[in-house]
């Protein structure tokens, strides 16, 4: 393992130079967003700018036999109303399938439905006006003649498969996958013991605190498509309104201000945003649409519906012989489009049991449609649901045989040195740090002496419970993720980085910027690797136009990948500095050095010139200079890792509640996490990303749930209704560190964006189920509402 | 329909605004659309989010339940104002200290409500602070940096206000 100081991020002899990665800089560029100065967009104005809003279906699954748009047609302001025929001409459908993922199936998806709604709120009208206000007006004059049709909202019912969503498709599955490795019956019946249980995962939804939004502006004049998009991938969208609008790749240019939030939300195709694009080329015109919070509710992707019976066959020592689950998920009527709704449960497939080393593994996903909102990948893609399942049946194999959950887990995790390692899913980990995380937990949270705290306080009636959830999470997604599959997603991202005359660095960047804070730890890797102040560089990311081509935010990929862009990128302006500094002062380039913006004689450490003084000369009086050389201040680098599928981070987070066995209610006390992300840009960035990765995990596992009536009806789309984790409710969190910089990249580092929400669910549950250990209750469905408490108590 | 609108006479951030409102409209979508004050957002538009928060008489209102009409012979202060005169400098500059923000969208509210803690709530616990900010979403961080930094710019007034006595 590379500790952070050996990294080869400094030129050698660079002793006074200041290394920004590792260190809680403030974010750079980030003080306009506590100023009331950030550009969201609803923020944006147009001129000649109308606005859309959509009819959405009331029903889940219904015909459209007659849709009559006349009487909105006259409302005041009304510019244009549209159907789904209408906008088709302007956007062809799309079917969210991955060559991948064998078998996958989905059916066309309009922008606009044409004949049919499959889920409510599904957009089956549009209407243009002045403002907004003008344009909701005019809802209410929509006048549709429904033919309701049978719903199928129930995962199992779908797989039976008595009400069929797509008659063309025979039945309601959309993806299955099986895998079993050599000789597992015969391993599995070796074992002393086994363990089984059946954990339930209800939807919940990113709910950003900033709704989706789009601003589309076709100039025709051009055949030019400038889209203004709260988006965590402008190519990919570039990419997709060219291909279904009908416009070269070339004339579209998405771009990507600020964005109150993503969570892989904004990552996807949602037919709303597809349908102000094409409305925007059929009216000639800026078009803006701007999710009210019920439309967030009804038509954001949804996540994790899962019901998974999962086994545990281990010894009586405790040694874990094999894993077996079984996985049903359902996602709505559509996969969605362009990463698919195959992807979620398979990850699930990918990652049960990951942090164990045990050899033994059968896993059956079946993915089904059903008539709720479509589901896709959410913060976490799968994981909360892997880690979940197998914390939860390793604490009941621990239970069963008597031992503490810690030392259960010190035995089966996969030991620190048995790296390179290929698990029985066949993921493959590079080097991971389980052993080391796990101790500095036990440390961290004293777990003897919290376990005699649990123990003393138990005997006076209160009680507490202390639940571990171990866990893998992927990140830096190889072409393997998406691009294989035939999905037009870059995998590799880009750095373009200049010095400009004044001597500032200006970077431009791939990966976007939704606040996690992307720009700043950019700004600290290029500060590092050209050798300036971190006030010095300037970020620019989120534009087409101007931007390197790359895949952007998702799967913990940002600092990863085009983290290690910049810093290749820096690292070649830095010689390109020196080189035209040289020259200047006629040595050779392999005398001088950059330091802190200056560039200095590396043996005396002798002030030579600052940057400005490089970029006049470069840039002004080249006539001053060596016949024979061309300064080349503006340096493009790209990467793409390749050598592993993905990179895998890894880390263990602890839970200690206390249950109120009267009222049902879980109170949280502490949280901690250990996590190894890698090499650590910003210690503070990553602490506080962790902490509202865990906070996201727990809302799923606590509070958070789309709840559906059996005819398909949303009933919890308000704030109101749907809780999401407040202040009051959250507990202190610890962080913890390990560094296990990944090998495949200079930089080092893996991507921490996911990992909280990952291992928070699994924790939180199996300290309320050790809490209720002595009382011989249990839950096992998420979220664990009081109600559901009470009931595992026997006492509602 | 027509909107139907009346005369109202307010102020916003020191300067008069003397304007027929439309009587349905609220105030922060007044703020945003017609003032082009678009610091103050709009998370959920019934109530919760708290993203829209501004001040009215000194007081922190939600903007998506006050009715524009509300603030007639009324002040209003913003994110914008409120930044202008200074109030939050020191809240400002303890959020980015701490990194208490990450997309920002919460953050116009959550400040004002820090102002209001640090005002009125002097001597709060960290258990209190998360209570009192518990009409603030934030989808981002943990809440914990956000504690952190009122906590700080609580203890620094509370030390001052010590050395005094």
């Amino acid at each position: 393992m590379n500790a952070p100081h050996e990294l080869p991020l400094q030129a050698e002899v660079v002793a006074t130079q200041e290394n920004y990665v590792g260190q809680s800089v403030p974010r750079s560029g980030a003080k306009k967003l506590l100023e009331g100065r950030g550009t969201y967009l609803d923020d944006l104005r147009l001129p000649r700018l109308v606005h859309v809003v959509y009819f959405r279906s009331p029903h889940a699954h219904a015909v459209i036999k007659q849709l009559d748009l006349s009487q909105a047609r006259k409302q005041p302001g009304v510019v244009a109303v549209f159907d789904g025929h209408e906008v088709a001409k302007f956007c062809t459908p799309w079917v969210g399938v991955l060559g991948h993922l064998k078998g996958i199936r989905s059916a066309p998806q309009y922008a606009i439905a044409p004949e049919r709604a499959c889920w409510q709120g599904e957009a089956v009208a549009a209407i243009v006006a002045q403002t907004r206000r003008q344009a909701e007006d005019a809802l209410d004059h929509v006048l549709v003649d429904w033919d309701l049709l049978p719903v199928v909202t129930d995962m199992e019912a779908s797989l039976a498969g008595n009400v069929v969503i797509h008659p063309d498709l025979g039945d309601n599955k959309c993806f299955s996958r099986e895998l079993i490795t050599e000789n597992f019956e015969a391993e599995f019946a070796k074992a002393d013991v086994v363990v089984e249980k059946v954990y339930e995962f209800s939807r919940h939804t990113g709910v950003t605190n900033e709704p989706r939004g789009i601003l589309a502006d076709y100039n025709p004049a051009e055949n030019l498509l400038t889209v203004y998009q709260g988006t965590q991938t402008p190519n990919m969208m570039q990419d997709i309104f060219s291909r279904h609008l009908g416009i070269p790749e070339s004339n579209v240019r998405v771009i990507c201000k600020d964005v109150g939030g993503s969570f892989g939300i904004k990552v996807h195709v949602y037919p709303d945003e597809m349908a102000t694009a094409a409305i925007s080329v059929m009216l000639k015109r800026p078009v803006k649409f701007s999710a009210d919070r019920i439309e967030s509710f009804l038509t954001d992707i949804h996540a994790r519906e899962h019901k998974v019976k999962i086994k545990l066959a281990c010894t009586h020592q405790g040694d874990i012989i094999a894993f077996d689950m079984n996985d049903l998920t359902g996602i709505g009527p559509y996969s969605v489009y362009p990463r698919t709704s195959g992807i979620e449960g398979n990850q699930v497939v990918n990652l049960t049991g990951g942090p164990y080393k045990h050899k033994h593994y059968k896993a059956k996903l079946d993915v089904v449609f059903t008539n709720k909102n479509v589901t896709c990948q959410y913060r976490a893609v799968g994981h909360p649901i892997a880690m979940a399942i197998t914390e939860g049946i390793v604490d009941e194999a621990a239970r069963k045989i008597g031992m503490d959950p810690a030392e259960f887990r010190r035995r089966n995790l996969i030991a620190d040195d048995a790296y390179p390692y290929t698990f029985p899913s066949g993921v493959k980990f590079e080097k991971l740090s389980h052993h080391q995380c796990l101790d500095q937990l036990m440390t961290l949270m004293d777990y003897k002496g919290l376990r005699q705290e649990q123990a003393n306080l138990r005997a006076k009636g209160i009680y507490r419970g202390i639940g571990l959830a171990a866990m893998i999470e992927v990140t830096n997604p190889s072409p393997a993720f998406y691009g294989v599959g035939g999905a037009r997603i870059s995998a590799q991202d880009g750095a373009t980085i200049r010095l400009d005359p004044a001597g500032m660095v200006n970077v431009l960047v791939s990966v976007t910027e939704q606040g996690q804070g992307t720009e700043a730890v950019f700004t600290q890797i290029a500060a590092t690797a050209v050798g300036v102040k971190v006030e010095n560089v300037r970020v620019i990311t989120g534009d087409t136009a101007i931007t390197p081509y790359g895949g952007g935010t998702w799967a913990s990929r940002g600092a990863g990948i085009g983290g290690e862009a910049v810093l290749q990128a820096g690292k070649v302006l830095r010689k390109h500095i020196l080189d035209v500094a040289a020259a200047i002062l006629k040595v050779e380039s392999a005398t001088l050095d950059l330091v802190n913006g200056v560039v200095v004689d590396k043996l005396s450490g002798q002030e030579q010139m600052p940057l400005s003084e490089v970029g006049r000369v470069a840039y002004f009086r080249p006539d001053t200079l060596p016949m024979n050389f061309q300064s080349e201040l503006t340096v493009t680098r790209h990467y793409t890792p390749r050598e592993y599928g993905f990179t895998f981070t890894n880390g263990i987070q602890a839970s200690y509640v206390e249950v109120d066995t009267e009222t049902g209610f879980v109170k949280l006390l502490k949280h901690w996490c250990v996590e190894d992300c890698g090499t650590i840009i910003n210690p503070m960035l990553v602490d506080e990303q962790i902490r509202g990765g865990i906070v996201q995990g727990i809302g799923g596992a606590m509070f958070e749930e789309c709840m559906y009536s059996e005819d398909g009806q949303l009933l919890n789309g308000s704030m109101a209704d749907y809780l999401v984790p407040m202040a009051g409710e959250m507990p202190d969190m610890v962080i913890g560190h390990v560094q296990t910089p990944t090998k495949t990249s200079e930089l080092g580092a893996k991507g921490v964006g996911e990992a909280g929400t990952a291992g928070a669910p699994g924790a939180v549950m199996n300290a309320i189920n050790d809490a209720l250990a002595p009382l011989n209750a249990n839950v096992s469905v998420q979220p664990f509402t009081p109600q559901r408490v009470l009931a595992a108590l026997g006492k509602i | 329909m027509s909107e139907h609108c009346m005369h109202a006479q307010f102020t916003v951030n020191g300067e008069t605004v003397d304007a027929q409102v439309p009587v349905r409209m609220h105030l922060v979508d007044y703020l945003r659309d017609e003032l082009g004050l678009t610091g103050s957002h709009l998370g959920c538009e019934h109530g919760v989010c708290g993203a829209c928060q501004v001040m009215v008489d000194g007081q922190v209102v939600r903007g998506c339940l006050t009715l524009a009409i509300q603030a007639n012979g009324k002040q209003v202060q913003t994110i914008e104002g409120l930044t202008e005169s200074r109030e939050l400098q020191q809240l400002q500059a303890a959020f980015l200290e701490h990194n208490a923000f990450q997309c920002g969208f919460c953050s116009s509210g959550m400040l004002l409500t820090a102002l209001e803690i640090t005002k009125h709530h002097k001597k709060a616990t960290r258990e209190e602070i998360r209570e009192l900010i518990s009409g603030n979403y934030c989808r981002c961080t943990g809440y914990q940096a956000i504690v952190n930094a009122i906590e700080s710019v609580l203890v620094k007034s509370t030390s001052k206000s010590g050395a005094k006595v």
